[in-house]
């Protein structure tokens, strides 16, 4: 782990856990796998505080635990999943485009508890849409419960491993932590349960309902001490198969900017046939003949069978090799290629990238990258030929992208004693080397931000105290009607500069936040052209 | 073979390999020598691509804020225990619970984690004279002033009826786990401008001036 990951987990986990879970969790990252006492031992916590850190943790897969031969239990953060904190807002909206509201709300629930039962999940899900919608209205179950059998279906949530069922005859004293476990196929198995009720509103505006509300509330209660029917039946967020869409859909867009819409929808309907069938990290899809994708193309697409041919084969041709040719039967089956569109040999990662990245470095800096890219190697002299750039200028390029490691130099001797005179020097694009430093610096940009907005808000402080103070005092004059003049003279508690400084602070802080979100993207692009380039054999 | 290189490249820096290939002509003049650590702010060359906007950077922009917001109320963002008070004040049996060391403010399931994690989950019961709702909040004056006018409240209907104890343990265990607070809908429940009221606890570090303001 890079000191930048390391830097930026911690912000993380103090960001949305606080300070103690921070150093519990630090303290795994930074010295590895360690039992319970070394643990209150690194972090200078008291055992209690250590042990709710650890039961938080565990429950938002943050750490993992084992049993070791000993008999002791080890406790290990798992970076990955703690630098996907970043991706929660981003896996929320994506949830609320394909599933709408109640698909929304579901996924937030399960990532701010971690895992749920979906009884659990429906009823907390029907409250809050019941909150937002007009009096007298409540969200019925069975809505909910749908959605949540939908996301199940498409793997967009699954089961988290259980408990194993523990016989009841055995003299061995209980194993000091349980050896959670699933089979594949459960997974996605959803537990045939008739959840029934409406969502219930937590406050009312008149008594009279108020009253209602908490007799109903009372009989309903004396529900909630019985164990739920789904018990022990946890549900989680799958964020590989979430993963799996935003690539989708960058492979989509790609295929949308290099050829038009209707090859893109092509793609698209292939992907999603393929949905649940893919394995994640497939490196193609399973074959789809053309019959099949005519079939299941959108209702809106109007396009002959022999146009959509015509579509299958130009993608196969096309150099980037999306789509692929894998047989004749059923009228020609195709494939969409996943990892070569990712790590395709001649090309860095998403062809947007390399502007947006090389940004930093000026566009002729980016025309000789992308230059060494196609040619991979080319001698200094080569390079401003090739790239029509002035020597003294394309030499300050090299020398800059070499210190940041874009570019690296390749040794060619000519003779077998390495003379210097004698010895080709090559500039080239190690892509793996390069991909892998802008990610440690998209990790660096993050945790800069997050310092800086945090920075932002202590310094103030005070203001923003002040300001709640006063929207306080607001809200409840103006729900005990108070006169207009009353309103202004409470307003006036915060002066024109302050509120310039409150409105700069606002400004800044969505900006950064804006910033996160962007360069949580990158990452994610990134990361993925790593890992799919490594998977290729 | 060290040797060989010495006495070429006079007065200037020597490499181990021919600087020509890589374009450092003769009697170019190199950079000077960097002599301290690169600035810590460089000047910024090039401004920024200006950030995406559109309706979807928007909404995901609000859903990290709120996040964030929620976050910190869930009973997971776990806080130290209070440090204990000198002298035990009249207040303190107003005043909402802080969090304690020695007990986690929700309830997990213990099958699922290992036995020695386990610890006394906080379940506050009727009766007792420190009060509930200890629903965790970052701590502002008006959010302190408001929960301990709430808990009086609660304690008002725990003696007015049975029936309503039965259902505030309900609640407390329901509270716990709830995220949002409504304040304007909790305000509407009162007569009294909560806002105003304020012990003058937080001013200073000793407050004994509680005993005065009618605590209802």
């Amino acid at each position: 782990m890079t000191q930048a990951e390391l830097r930026l987990c911690s912000l993380l986990l103090q960001e949305h856990f606080g300070e103690i879970v921070e150093k519990v969790g630090n303290s795994l990252l930074r010295t590895g796998p360690r039992p319970l006492r070394l643990l209150v031992g690194d972090t200078g916590l008291l055992l209690d505080q250590v042990k709710k850190a650890l039961c938080v943790l565990i429950q938002h897969n943050l750490v993992r635990y084992e049993v070791q031969p000993r008999g002791s239990v080890e406790y290990e953060a798992q970076s990955k999943r703690i630098l996907r904190l970043l991706r929660y807002p981003r896996y929320i909206y994506t949830a609320k485009t394909l599933y709408g509201d109640p698909g929304e709300l579901l996924v937030e629930e399960l990532l701010l508890h971690g895992h749920l039962p979906m009884s659990c999940a429906v009823a907390r899900v029907a409250d809050r849409l019941t909150e937002t919608m007009e009096d007298g209205k409540t969200m019925d179950y069975t809505e909910v419960s749908s959605t949540f059998v939908r996301l199940a279906d498409t793997h967009f949530i699954q089961r988290c491993p259980i408990v194993p069922e523990s016989p009841r005859n055995t003299k061995a004293p209980p194993p000091p932590a349980p050896a959670l476990a699933i089979a594949e196929k459960d997974m996605y198995t959803v537990p045939r349960l008739s959840l029934i009720g409406k969502g219930k509103r937590r406050h009312s505006c008149d008594e009279e309902e108020e009253g209602e509300h908490k007799a109903k509330r009372q009989k309903q209660e004396g529900g909630s001490s019985e164990t739920p029917p789904d018990d022990g039946i946890y549900w989680q967020v799958n964020l590989e198969r979430f993963h799996q869409h935003f690539r989708d859909q960058a492979l989509v867009s790609a295929v949308a900017s290099r050829m038009d819409q209707t090859s893109s929808e092509v793609v698209r309907t292939m992907l999603r046939m393929s949905e649940v069938t893919t394995a994640s990290g497939a490196s193609h899809t399973q074959p789809l003949s053309s019959n099949e994708i005519f079939r299941s193309l959108p209702a809106g697409y109007n396009i002959g069978k022999q146009v959509l041919d015509q579509y299958l084969a130009l993608l196969a041709d096309d150099p980037l090799e999306f789509v692929g040719k894998s047989g004749d039967s059923g009228g020609g089956t195709y494939t969409v290629s996943i990892l070569s569109s990712w790590a395709p040999p001649s090309h860095f990662p998403h062809p947007s990238l390399i502007p947006l990245l090389l940004h930093r470095f000026g566009s002729r800096c980016a025309r000789i990258f992308r230059l060494l890219l196609r040619k991979k190697h080319l001698e200094q002299k080569q390079v401003e030929d090739f790239a029509m750039i002035p020597a003294k200028e394309a030499k300050d390029m090299l020398y800059r992208m070499l210190s940041e490691n874009l570019v690296s130099l390749q040794e060619i001797p000519k003779t077998p004693d390495h003379a210097p005179s004698r010895t080709f020097y090559l500039y080239t694009v190690n892509v793996m080397a390069a991909a892998r430093m802008l990610l440690h610096r998209c990790y660096k940009s993050v945790a800069n931000l997050m310092e800086r907005r945090q920075y932002e808000m202590r310094e103030n402080k005070r203001l923003l105290e002040k300001s709640q103070r006063v929207e306080a005092i607001l809200a409840s004059m103006q729900a005990t009607g108070a006169e207009a003049a009353q309103l202004h003279e409470v307003e006036e508690m915060i002066t024109g500069p302050e509120r310039q400084q409150l409105e700069n602070l606002k400004r800044n802080v969505n900006k950064i936040d804006a910033s996160e979100n962007q360069v949580d993207e990158t990452i994610f692009v990134l990361e993925s052209f790593i890992e799919s380039t490594m998977k290729r054999p | 073979l060290s040797m060989a290189g010495r006495g070429r490249g006079r007065g200037r820096g020597q490499m181990t390999f021919n600087v020509e290939a890589v374009g450092i002509g003769k009697g170019d003049a190199l950079p000077p020598p960097t002599l301290q650590p690169s600035p810590l702010f460089p000047a910024l060359e090039r401004r920024a691509v200006p950030l995406p906007g559109g309706e979807e950077g928007e909404y995901m922009l609000a859903l990290k804020q709120e996040l964030r917001r929620a976050m910190r109320g869930l009973p997971y963002f776990v806080k130290p225990g209070a440090p204990r008070r000198d002298i035990e004040r009249y207040s303190d049996k107003y005043q909402l619970s802080s969090p304690t060391d020695n007990a986690i403010d929700w309830n997990p399931d213990w099958r699922r984690l290992p036995r020695e994690l386990k610890i006394r989950v906080r379940r506050l019961r009727k009766g007792r004279t420190t009060p509930l709702v200890p629903k965790q909040h970052v701590a502002l004056d008006k959010e302190e002033t408001i929960k301990k006018l709430e808990s009086l409240e609660k304690k008002e209907e725990e003696v007015t009826s049975e029936e309503e104890e039965e259902k505030e343990e309900e609640e407390e265990g329901k509270e716990e786990e709830e995220e949002e607070y409504d304040e304007e809908e909790h305000e509407e429940e009162t007569d009294y401008v909560l806002s105003y009221f304020d012990n003058g606890e937080s001013f200073g570090p000793d407050s004994d001036d509680n005993g005065d303001e009618a605590v209802y």
